[in-house]
């Protein structure tokens, strides 16, 4: 085995257990831990037995095996940073909610304060 | 009685908001001055020349601000909003003219066009024609709406249309977004031609190449992701 493969393999376990973690403090759904275990051991497995790639890139025509896990991990950090996006997108929107419900009360109050010190 | 707001968005503007703002009051009931979360002291300018403050705890963008603006606006019993830049860029005699064209009562929605010709139209620098023209080609594609002035800060909505618009986006491309509102919610609209003041300090306020890019790729993400 080379020290590549040792590397690799390392930090596949490494990132398991980090997701393992998480998961236990319930800061991720069973559907995602799934997905993080399936994908991590399948690091560890390509980086154990790298010819298990010829056999997925057989099977899709791609040719070698190497070529394939790279076009997979694009696809994959294209994926991840679309769903980085929209996460950030999603909560950019929730915290202007929260500041303009925040400055519309003030608001309100301010007028309603207004209007009691007017009719003293 | 109809009941005409003015809405403007203004972030760190202390050196132009006192006097847009004097200007404005004499063209509506209210003024409405959204201060999006300012360092310097637009806010309290703003309240000293009249107008009505809402704060921002935190910079949210002009997209947003102008949200919260029209949002206020229909809570204060607005018949009519027109919104305008705080940079001194408007005068506020265009809004005035946006107000009573919306008064005629034909139609929800009025874009202050800078390009759309009159014997009182000004000069518009040629980048910032390039850079209209691509917002107007892009919004254009994107949401099938075509203007004359797609990125003019000066609108002019009926109630209806100030009560139902529903702004997704915070920053700069909630311009493009205002279009697709019009045409999602059928409401009827019209281009008046107003005269922009281009000074130097209007001028490093507005779009430049960066923010182009930016606001373009936020607009297709908008219309294709939601």
């Amino acid at each position: 085995m080379h020290a590549i493969q040792i590397v690799l393999i390392c930090f596949a376990g490494f990132a398991l257990s980090r997701v393992l973690i998480r998961y236990r403090r319930g800061g991720m759904r069973m559907l995602h831990l799934g997905l993080w275990i399936a994908f991590w051991a399948s690091v560890a497995v390509v980086a154990w037995l790298p010819d298990t790639t010829n056999l997925l890139a057989n099977w899709l025509g791609v040719g070698r095996g190497v070529d394939t896990a790279m076009y997979l991990s694009i696809l994959m950090s294209f994926y991840l940073l679309y769903r980085s996006f929209a996460k950030i997108e999603d909560l950019d929107r929730q915290l202007t909610r929260v500041v303009r419900a925040n400055a519309l009360r003030e608001m309100e109050e301010d007028q309603r304060l207004s209007a009691v010190e007017r009719s003293k | 009685m109809s009941q005409r707001i003015i809405v403007i968005p203004a972030y760190n503007e202390e050196r132009t908001i006192a006097d847009v703002v004097r200007e404005a009051v004499k063209f509506a009931d209210r003024v409405i001055v959204v201060d999006d979360g300012s360092r310097d002291r637009s806010g309290e300018l703003a309240r000293e020349s009249g107008a009505l403050v809402v704060r921002h705890a935190v910079n949210r963008g002009v997209g947003a601000a102008l949200g919260t603006g029209i949002e206020a606006a229909i809570r204060l019993g607005a018949d009519a909003v027109v919104t305008m830049d705080a940079d001194g860029q408007h005068r506020a005699v265009d809004a005035g003219k946006v107000f009573e064209r919306l008064a005629q009562g034909d139609v929800d929605f009025v874009i202050g066009s800078r390009m759309k010709k009159s014997d009182d139209s000004g000069h518009m620098p040629a980048h910032r024609v390039l850079f209209n023209t691509i917002g107007n080609v892009l919004t254009f594609l994107l949401f099938g709406v075509w203007v004359t002035d797609s990125q003019s800060g000066m609108r002019g909505l009926s109630h209806q249309a100030a009560r139902t618009i529903e702004l997704r986006t915070n920053g700069m491309e909630s311009l493009s977004e205002f279009l697709k509102e019009m045409k999602d919610k059928h409401w009827r609209m019209a281009e008046v031609p107003i005269k922009a003041i281009y000074t130097d300090y209007s001028m490093s306020k507005g779009q430049n190449f960066f923010v182009g890019v930016k606001v373009a790729i936020k607009l297709i993400f908008r219309r294709f992701i939601g």
